[in-house]
């Protein structure tokens, strides 16, 4: 049996976790990011060069692994494991837009679902095997037997795993940290758990 | 030359998304990329694009970047020498 | 654990409309690489791409699909259904059947015909374009052709999708979760991905050289690749004889840049060495590596730069096929797994075309001509952006 220790939730303009909850009232995409990278102290100077998919699933790993950290774990011992439905339709459609003038590659660069993934192994130096998945809505059965396929092999300990979907002013990101050991929340990862948190 | 420079450093916080750098915070002469303001390839091929229509002034090799790119004031002083009318 | 077999392969690419065509181009030298013809781009007559020579009417007459499907779709469609009229299964619904299909471009191809007239005025374009915008879409689309109900999902991760998508099906399989995956992916040309990689300037103006020190970029390029994988009882119940195994495979991070890899190239070096690690074998086991190799002076340098680390002087016949049908993004892991297999089927390696002098950092000769030698073992790379590394080990059934 593996365990859920911890999670982050960012949807509605809120802000949850095991240890905190925060809301951004009449915030909208921009200001809840920028208000959660400031009121949160980070430091991060690429950041604002992120697409708004890459900024929130940054932020949301960001907090999950304040309350439940990995550094003690080897680079390779960690895996992530993502889905959405949207892809990475939000950032197409403004790259799209920018081909009328001249092409952006800034823009270009967030113009795939998994980037999200590349960032946050970028910043905390995760270098395990990473997977992300296109479904319809959040299947916690996918999740769940994905993860714990990771979680089979020996040198694999943690799993960064979630959904971060974004269109437009529409986000709704959940990301939590699934391991071998017990610590934090200890919920058992089971797709019922995962579907509880989810919804 | 002066006025290009003031213009470019507004467009360059504007084409790269440096969101809490202000243009008065950029010095005419200091390095760009690495330490400097810590502009990386995506943002050598933003400012590509940023010369092209701005300005004008196209870039061919991606590998020039770094040498164009040096400060605002070589970015200032190659725009001045290559624009196509 | 179960052991997984590959008992069907399908592939479309610009080197060939099935298996038995690109293995014909591939075997005789024959690049699919032209200036582009189909898509209606300022660089149409002028950018060397890798493109599918069949149209969509085409492609729909081939596969019974309906011609207004998106055309990766339709690409993905003609492969897959290759791949399982080759495994000669003869009733998928006695089986426990996944569909593991990746894409990047999805439907883009008929979405970008639907912005211009939009953004003109929004009461404009035909909504029928973008219904099938979805990755998974796609996937979904296959599965009703193909008729695929029980397992079926959809990867992108870029450039590694496909490899991704058949290690998730050889996993599944190995776990008993299923009995047959249907896994690979697709991809095709769009204005969407020319305009992107040329903002990125990493594309060549000219065929590409991959691996070769005067290198200048990649040629994009289209098409589809799928396996057929089987457990051993399926094998063993409808006496089926496989054509290679999946003996290894790896996924890394390479945690250092969104579309750059690393100058060590750590994220492909224990991709590979992982996949070596699985597969129980050791690096001089590989007979054959079938390169990511996309011709950017980026990727090589950090590709060719792990397999040394890995290999050594002692490094094996390789070589990147993506100088015959350019890269095919998500569906390039897949193309390639067919051509691992055509590989270690044909008992054959298969030239580096237009390379002529090595990158002087690291001195790596690619294999030069077609040779038929001895292949047991063959290893098959594809590197996503997002760090995202995938290495493949097929071998052969007798191995």
């Amino acid at each position: 049996m593996n365990f859920i220790s911890g999670f982050c939730k960012l949807r509605d303009f809120q802000m949850i976790t095991s240890s905190e909850h925060k809301s951004y009232g009449n915030a909208n995409g921009e200001t809840f990011v920028s208000g959660l990278y400031s009121d949160h102290k980070i430091d991060y100077p690429k950041f604002y060069k992120m697409d708004m998919q890459s900024r929130l699933g940054f932020l949301s790993a960001e907090f999950l692994f304040r309350d439940v950290p990995v550094k003690d774990y080897p680079s390779d011992s960690l895996s992530v494991v993502l889905s959405n439905a949207d892809g990475s339709l939000d950032t197409d459609l403004k790259f799209d837009r920018s081909c009328q003038t001249a092409a952006s590659p800034s823009l270009f660069v967030y113009t795939l679902s998994n980037i999200v993934a590349g960032e946050i192994c970028i910043r905390h130096g995760i270098k395990g095997e990473n997977a992300f998945f296109i479904s319809a809505s959040f299947d916690a059965e996918l999740m769940c037997s994905y993860v714990d396929l990771t979680l089979s092999q020996p040198q694999t300990k943690a799993c960064l795993a979630g959904w971060i979907n974004v269109v437009e002013e529409q986000h709704d990101v959940l990301v939590y940290l699934v391991e071998k050991r017990q610590r934090g929340l200890c919920f058992e990862h089971t797709r019922e758990q995962i579907s509880k948190l989810y919804y | 030359m002066e006025q290009l420079i003031g213009e470019l450093k507004i467009q360059i916080i504007e084409a790269l998304n440096l969101k809490h750098v202000k243009p008065e915070q950029i010095s005419d002469d200091q390095p760009l990329f690495g330490e400097g303001l810590g502009l990386d390839s995506i943002d050598a091929l933003e400012l590509i694009v940023l010369l092209q229509q701005k300005h004008n002034t196209k870039i061919a090799n991606a590998q020039d970047g770094p040498k164009i790119f040096k400060s605002v004031r070589s970015i200032a002083e190659y725009i001045t020498l290559h624009k196509t009318s | 654990m179960n052991q997984v077999f590959v008992i069907g392969a399908g592939v479309i690419s610009a080197i060939g409309n099935s298996y038995s065509e690109c293995l014909s181009s591939l075997m005789h030298c024959r690049s699919g690489i032209a200036a582009l013809t189909t898509l209606d781009s300022i660089h149409k007559g002028k950018l060397p791409v890798g493109e599918v020579k069949l149209s969509n009417e085409a492609l729909a007459e081939a596969t019974g699909g309906n011609p207004a499907l998106t055309r990766t779709a339709l690409l993905g469609l003609h492969a897959a259904q290759e791949a399982v009229k080759d495994s000669k299964l003869p009733d998928l619904g006695a089986w426990r059947v996944g569909l593991l299909s990746a894409t990047t471009v999805g439907g883009m191809d008929k979405t970008e015909m639907f912005f211009p007239a939009f953004m003109q005025d929004s009461k404009a374009g035909k909504l029928k374009n973008v219904v099938h915008h979805a990755c998974g879409s796609t996937t979904e689309i296959m599965a009703g052709y193909l008729g695929v109900k029980d397992f079926i999902t959809t990867i992108n991760t870029a450039c590694s999708s496909s490899v991704n998508a058949i290690m998730m099906g050889a996993r599944m399989i190995r776990h008993n979760l299923l009995d047959i995956a249907i896994a690979g992916g697709t991809d095709a040309l769009t204005r969407f991905t020319i305009n992107g990689f040329n903002s990125l300037m990493i594309l060549d103006d000219e065929p590409c050289k991959p691996f070769d020190a005067n290198r200048k970029g990649l040629n994009l390029g289209e098409g589809a690749g799928y396996l057929v994988l089987a457990s051993e009882r399926v094998i063993g119940n409808l006496q089926l004889n496989p054509k290679a195994i999946i003996s290894g495979y790896a996924n890394t991070n390479d945690a250092y840049h969104q579309t750059a890899s690393s100058p060590e190239g750590n994220g492909s070096y224990a991709a590979m060495k992982n996949a070596l690690a699985m597969a129980d074998l050791k690096s001089s086991d590989i007979d054959y590596i079938n390169l990511h190799g996309t011709g950017t002076k980026n990727n090589d340098l950090s590709e060719g730069t792990a397999v040394k680390r890995l290999f050594g002087e002692q490094y094996p016949r390789l070589s990147s096929t993506k100088a015959y049908t350019g890269h095919t993004l998500g569906a390039s892991g897949g193309v390639e797994a067919v051509f691992s297999v055509m590989a270690i089927d044909n008992q054959c390696v298969f030239p580096n075309l237009r390379f002529k002098t090595a990158m002087p950092e690291l001195g790596v000769q690619p294999q030069m001509e077609m040779q038929k030698t001895n292949v047991n073992h063959v290893m098959s790379n594809s590197f996503g952006f997002g760090g995202n590394c995938a290495s493949i080990i097929l071998s052969s059934f007798k191995s």
